[in-house]
Parts: C-alpha cells; sequence; structure tokens
C-alpha cells in the first residue's frame, strides 16, 4: 500500500485543513456574538458548504483568519489560536478564553484523506459547536452589550495561556488524524473571574446610601475605541473585503461507496457572494457601566454587572441612556440588556421590569452573588417571583436590603415603606420583636377563635394546643416548631411561627356584630379614596402584571 | 401508558447490547419540570454528533451530502443552551419521546426514576422467512432522578446546578464522539435504509430508537416501553 500521501490527497488535505482552520474560527467566533445562531439543513448539497455543515461566513473574520494564517497552515509548533476576551466599557478587559488548533507529529498514514479525513473534520466541527455553548464564556457573551463586550484575536504560533489567570481549565474538543500529523483541537479557559481592581470600587458611592429613586439619568463617556484586531464595528460593514475572492473555492465533494481508489474529490473555484454580515447589531459600542466583581466556582459562573442603566438593546449606536437602574448602587444587577429598554420614568415606584434589579444589593466584600440576570427566556419565571427568595440568599444582606419595590397588593404610599414592610406577602404580620408568650396566640387565643382547621389538630398533636381554653397556658409546654425546610429568612418568622401566626387569625371586622352595617357605609366611603391611592399606583399595577406575561 | 410499540427487529425490550455495542450511561438529577429540556439537550446533542445531511447517490457508486443546518436552543427552566440539528421533523420525533418518558415519569407507580435509551442499530436482512436483524451499535443510557424542591431557592440553585451538571455531560458525549471507533461502513444505496433513517427530509441521522424504563419504589423496573419512531420493518 503506498504510504507516501499522492499530491492530489496532499492538496485536498491541504485544503480541508485550512478551509476547517477558517470555518473553526467563524463557529467560535458567532458562538461569541451574543445572540442565537440558526442555519437551516438543505438536502441538496450547494456546494459552499464545507464539511456538510451550514456554517456562515462572516468575511471580516474570515478576513482576520486569513490574516493571521497568512498563507500558512496549522503545523508543528505554529498553532491558530483564537483568543477570547471580555472588555468593560471602562477599558478593563481579561482573557477569558484561548481556543487552539494544533498540530502534532503523530500520523496516521492508512487513513483515507476526502473521506475519512473530511468526515471526522466533520465531526469535530459539530462538536466545536456543542463545546463552544458549554464554557462559561458563552453565558457571558450572551449577555454582553452596554456594559462589557466579547472581543477576539485571532494569532499563529505559539500558544499563550498566561492570561488566563491561575488554575484555567482545559477542554479537548477533540482530533483528527491525518497522514501528516493530527489535528488537535481544545479550548483553555479561565475560571477565576475574581474581577479587576479596586479602584473601580472607589468610583461608586458608598452602598448605603438609600436612593428610593431609580431612574437617575446620567449621560457616560464613550469608550475607546477598538482594539484593531479585535471585532469591528458596524462602520466597518461596507468595506469589501478582499478576502472575498479567495474564500470562493467551493466544496464539491462526491463520495463512493466503492473501493477508495475510486473516490471523486472535486474542488471547484466559483465566485459566490457572501451575505452581508449580520452581526453589526449585536456589536455595541459600550457606552456605560460599572464595576462588577465576579466569583467563580469551577465552571459555574455568578457575577454581578454593575451598570447603571441599559438603553434599548438592539441599537447599533451609543447611547446615552435615560433610564434604567439605579446608578448610585453598582451591584445591582442591570436591566436586561437584551430585553429591552426601559423608559425613563424619573421618580416613580420602580418598575416592574426592574424587578430583577433588586435580588442583589451585595456588599463589596466578595460575598457570593447569586445568578446573574436570566436570559429574555428566563424573565418571567423569575421575575415573577417574589423578591423574597432571592434576596434570603446571604443572610447578612438583611440590612444592605434598603431599596424594595413596594409589594403589589400593600395599601401603603411608598415613602412609608419600612424595613419590615418589605414587598412580601402579609408582610404586616411579620413579628416586629421578640414574641412574649402572653401575646402568642398559640397560648393565649383571641376570645373568639375562628374554626379550627384540620391544620391545627395536627400541628398541636404535641399537646401545645392552645385553642382549646386560654386559661390552662400553664398546663402547656412551648414547643420550639421547627419543621422541615424552614430557615431563618428575611424576617425572624420561619415556617412554624408562620403556621402559629395563621392558627387563630383575629376575625374579621366586617363579620363582627357590633360594627356591622356602620362599617359597611364606611366602607363605602372609603372606597374613593382608596381607588384614589390604586390609580396613583396604576403604573407599578401595570409593570407588575406585565413582569407576570 | 403506552402499549407496546410495534415490534419486530430486536429481540425482547431491554436486552443487553450485543457484544461490539458500545455503550454510554449518564446521569442526572433534575427537578420535575427540568425533565424534558435536559433530555432533550443529552439526546439533541448526541444525534447532532450522529446525523449526516442527505445522501443524493449519483451513477458510479458516488453519492453527495446534504447540509447540516445547527440552531441554538435555551432552557426556559435550566440555566443551560444547546445546540441542535435543524430539523422539525427531528425535532418533534424527540420531544414526544421525551414527552411520553415525563409522563411516565409523573405518573404513578413511580418514585422519580427511570432511564432514557438511545440506541443506534443496524438493519441487517435475513432470509424469509425471518425478519431483519437489528444489531445495535451504540447505546446512551439516560438515567434520570426527579427531585421535589420546597422552595424557590433551592429551585434557583438547582437551575444553575443542573446547568453545570448539563455542561458536563455534554463534554463526556464529545469525548465519546471523539474517540472515533466504530461507525457502520457508508452503505450502496440499496443499503442505505439498512445504517440510516431516510425518512426525514432535511437531515439522515442514523437508524436510531428510543425507549424508556420507569423505575418503581421498590426498586424494581415494571414498565418496559418500547417506541418506535422509525419505520419498522413489518414481520409477516
Amino acid at each position: 500500500m503506498d504510504t507516501d500521501l499522492s499530491s492530489q490527497d496532499r492538496k485536498d488535505l491541504d485544503k480541508f485543513i485550512k478551509f476547517f482552520a477558517l470555518k473553526t474560527v467563524q463557529v467560535i467566533v458567532q458562538a461569541r456574538l451574543g445572540e442565537k445562531i440558526c442555519t437551516r439543513s438543505s438536502s441538496s448539497p450547494t456546494g459552499s458548504d464545507w464539511f456538510n455543515l451550514a456554517i456562515k461566513d462572516i468575511p471580516e473574520v474570515t478576513h482576520e483568519a486569513k490574516k493571521a494564517l497568512a498563507g500558512q497552515l496549522p503545523a508543528v509548533g505554529r498553532s491558530m489560536c483564537v483568543e477570547i476576551s471580555l472588555k468593560t466599557s471602562e477599558g478593563d478587559s481579561m482573557e477569558l478564553e484561548i481556543w487552539c488548533l494544533e498540530m502534532n507529529e503523530k500520523c496516521d498514514k492508512e487513513i483515507k484523506v476526502s473521506y475519512t479525513v473530511y468526515n471526522r473534520l466533520s465531526l469535530l466541527l459539530k462538536s466545536l459547536l456543542a463545546i463552544t455553548r458549554v464554557t462559561p464564556a458563552y453565558r457571558l457573551s450572551r449577555k454582553q452589550g452596554h456594559e462589557y463586550v466579547i472581543l477576539y484575536r485571532i494569532y499563529f504560533g505559539e500558544v499563550q495561556l498566561s492570561g488566563l489567570g491561575e488554575g484555567f481549565q482545559t477542554v479537548r474538543v477533540g482530533t483528527v488524524g491525518t497522514p501528516v500529523g493530527t489535528i488537535t483541537l481544545s479550548c483553555a479557559y479561565r475560571i477565576n473571574l475574581a474581577f479587576m481592581s479596586t479602584r473601580q470600587f472607589e468610583r461608586t458611592p458608598p452602598i448605603m446610601g438609600i436612593i428610593i429613586d431609580h431612574f437617575v439619568d446620567r449621560p457616560y463617556p464613550s469608550s475607546s475605541p477598538m482594539h484593531p484586531c479585535n471585532y469591528r464595528a458596524g462602520e466597518d460593514n461596507g468595506a469589501v473585503y478582499p478576502s472575498v475572492e479567495d474564500s470562493q473555492e467551493v466544496c464539491t465533494t462526491s463520495f463512493s461507496t466503492s473501493p477508495p481508489s475510486q473516490c471523486v474529490f472535486t474542488v471547484t473555484k466559483a465566485h459566490f457572494q457572501t451575505p452581508p454580515p449580520v452581526v453589526t447589531d449585536t456589536l455595541k459600542v459600550p457606552v456605560m457601566g460599572l464595576a462588577f466583581s465576579h466569583q467563580l466556582s469551577s465552571s459555574r459562573l455568578s457575577y454581578q454587572p454593575a451598570a447603571l442603566g441599559v438603553g434599548s438593546a438592539d441599537m447599533g449606536y451609543p447611547v446615552l441612556f435615560a433610564g434604567g437602574l439605579h446608578a448610585a448602587h453598582p451591584h445591582q444587577l442591570i436591566g436586561p440588556g437584551k430585553e429591552g429598554g426601559v423608559p425613563p420614568i424619573p421618580s416613580q415606584p420602580a418598575h416592574g421590569t426592574q424587578a430583577d434589579q433588586e435580588r442583589m444589593c451585595t456588599p463589596l466584600d466578595g460575598v457570593h452573588y447569586s445568578a446573574a440576570t436570566p436570559s429574555s427566556s428566563e424573565d418571567t419565571e423569575t421575575v415573577s417571583n417574589s423578591s423574597e427568595g432571592k434576596c434570603g440568599s446571604p443572610h447578612d444582606l438583611l440590612e444592605t436590603i434598603f431599596v424594595r419595590k413596594v409589594g403589589a397588593f400593600v395599601n401603603k404610599p411608598i415613602n412609608q415603606v419600612t424595613m419590615a414592610n418589605l414587598d412580601i406577602p402579609f408582610a404586616m404580620f411579620a413579628p416586629k420583636n421578640v414574641e412574649l408568650e402572653d401575646n402568642d396566640p398559640m397560648v393565649n387565643p383571641p376570645d373568639s377563635p375562628e374554626t379550627e382547621s384540620p391544620l391545627q389538630g395536627s400541628l398541636h398533636s404535641e399537646g401545645s394546643s392552645g385553642s382549646s381554653t386560654g386559661n390552662t397556658h400553664d398546663d402547656f409546654v412551648m414547643i420550639d416548631f421547627k419543621p422541615a425546610f424552614s430557615k431563618d429568612d428575611i424576617l425572624p418568622m420561619d415556617l412554624g411561627t408562620f403556621y402559629r401566626e395563621f392558627q387563630n387569625p383575629p376575625q374579621l371586622s366586617s363579620l363582627s356584630i357590633d360594627i356591622g352595617a356602620q362599617s359597611m357605609a364606611e366602607d363605602l366611603d372609603s372606597l374613593p379614596e382608596k381607588l384614589a391611592v390604586h390609580e396613583k399606583n396604576v403604573k407599578e399595577f401595570d409593570a407588575f402584571v406585565e413582569t407576570l406575561q | 401508558m403506552v402499549g407496546p410499540g410495534r415490534t419486530r427487529c430486536c429481540g425482547p425490550p431491554g436486552a443487553a447490547p450485543a457484544m461490539n455495542c458500545r455503550a454510554e450511561v449518564l446521569e442526572v438529577s433534575v427537578e420535575g419540570r427540568q425533565v424534558e429540556e435536559a433530555m432533550l439537550a443529552v439526546l439533541h446533542t448526541v444525534l447532532l454528533h450522529r446525523s449526516t445531511g442527505k445522501f443524493h447517490y449519483k451513477k458510479e457508486g458516488t453519492y453527495s451530502i446534504g447540509t447540516v443546518g445547527t440552531q441554538d436552543v435555551d432552557c426556559d427552566f435550566i440555566d443551560f443552551a444547546y445546540v441542535r440539528v435543524s430539523s422539525e421533523e427531528l425535532d418533534r420525533a424527540l420531544r414526544k419521546a421525551v414527552g411520553e418518558f415525563k409522563d411516565a415519569l409523573r405518573g404513578s407507580g413511580s418514585d422519580g426514576m427511570g432511564q432514557i435509551s438511545l440506541e443506534f442499530y443496524q438493519k441487517k436482512k435475513s432470509r424469509w422467512p425471518f425478519s431483519d436483524e437489528c444489531i445495535p451499535w451504540e447505546l446512551w443510557t439516560i438515567k434520570v432522578n426527579v427531585v421535589n424542591l420546597a422552595n424557590e431557592q433551592e429551585r434557583q440553585i438547582c437551575r444553575e446546578k443542573v446547568g453545570e451538571k448539563l455542561c458536563e455531560k455534554i463534554i463526556n458525549i464529545v469525548e465519546v464522539m471523539n474517540r472515533h471507533e466504530y461507525l457502520p461502513k457508508m452503505p450502496t444505496q440499496s443499503e442505505v435504509d439498512n445504517v440510516f433513517d431516510t425518512s426525514l427530509k432535511d437531515v439522515q441521522p442514523y437508524l436510531y430508537k428510543i425507549s424508556y424504563q420507569i423505575t418503581d419504589s421498590l426498586g424494581t423496573s415494571v414498565t418496559t416501553t418500547m417506541r418506535r419512531l422509525i419505520k419498522d420493518t413489518l414481520a409477516l
């Protein structure tokens, strides 16, 4: 068997490797653009789809890749690397990932170039598609926008991993053996995202300043121009890249099921137009933003971008945002950049879509943060939850939670919201201080207890049933009821207390006979006032309803 | 309860895979509402690697291959995104199978444990009156444990944790795919239906079937259901 590569095979192999490198770069960069990619399957081969995969070619990216390769192919010691980094609007940048396409000396002479190698390269590209969604930078890139952007840089030569910080992890996408060497595709990604310097913290106002007004207009300076090696902004869209002509080698592959000697592989040159790049609107020139800090455990990303506002996420030009987040608080989550802008509503109660941002007002000492703004598909699900659950996660955050959205049905003007009246249901029932035994309704039930629910019976099976009689509390021992899953949450009201509170609710005032018809009249009279109050809050209610949709 | 599917082909359901069939097992613990998305993520990732474009045979035994498109899918209940083949038919077929699995998991007699299997096989024609044999060459089994969570906080943590776990599973799957182990030989035109599922109009996955088992609280598997998702070879 002929072990030397025939010239035709050699030419084909070189071509495969070249286009594989170009397609690899396209897949990686497109996966970091921040939007979902969708291409169509086609049952008839179009001729321009290398490796039988529909991967669009962004001309700028191809141009950069070719520039970096400069006519060479990945070889031993000469790897093609795509570096993905993050750059905040203030100019700080950090390398997130390095994708390496390497070649080593281990040859597989027996393998059939135009068939097996081609198919395995195709499989490797599919693996790359899958892996690019799995590294931490993917989620970061989906949320890029105003606070930061994701940039790429292609270089050829020695792999430089030093910018990834300590303890970076590596994932191997795959390998393909060829007669001239083994192609390996891998990714080294940063896991230590504890960010940046203290100087960002110095610039921010103190956290404890209470500012009820979430919406502050603040213009921001535009960011520094992009680094030339990095992804270009939309204004380059019109440029015609010279690479377009020579990337038009069309791959028309025919495969044969007969012995390899009959394999027909044709490559023809043809001109084809690439579609205009569709990525311009995702390239946002960051104009605002602030510090943000990361803590990453293993491959999971939790971070707190602190932003000062959102404009419309789809505008490709710098936005002087006119609405958005709480300016003074650097660590509030942004209103989602991808989910549309927030209209500026100065001095209004929190807009419904801002419910996200209330989740974490965290101190700056690196306490582990909960997850960042959900992507748009998760929005309704999380936002509709009461913020109670989110704020509870670090217990010691109670003191820093001071800007609260008033609960939808709390019948109080906003400026009367106090710490105890957080927007949880039944907030007014929260005990404000330690309960004395005398006040405990379980021990001293109100004079006219209502119907006993079966729950009462079961809960008080220990014998501390106070609802039977009010005078025998001496005979009962107060058992600290610790039901499962209860924990000291926002308030010192655990599930047990909650149960006890509601064992014996006070009687409805409208039902007591004394008040009777008189209260009815009073109620009717007070209705207009109540309506007026609700009307004032109608924007808030609307926003709340919107968050439910 | 789904009745036994139209059978034929391979032996009794749950039979051990053939000697040279490689088997991979993945395990996940998810919340009830995450079952569907987690299963779809894994199955789609496997099928992405095990699907090609449509073959078009030409004269002299040569063929050309169509193009496979891909699209990103975001999960609603898990902090996770995955890539799947752009084929609505394939997606529908998988969703149907996963939907049945999810319903069975929820049904009575289940304590939330079960497994769903994706098997790739080849058909081998036999003489009449014997029916064709199905020879599996790869078997993916996903064991699922459904957990119940008490409050929103735990659910939020679960979203993230399951997302991370799925990332690990995707990496595992890609590792297996990368080993370039046995794949059926590319068939001639007359044999293509023995290797590939040619019923879809835009892509061509290898012949596969999906089955699932639910474990009852006693730990024994009581329900075994074979569900055909491809054209069957009918027996006599």
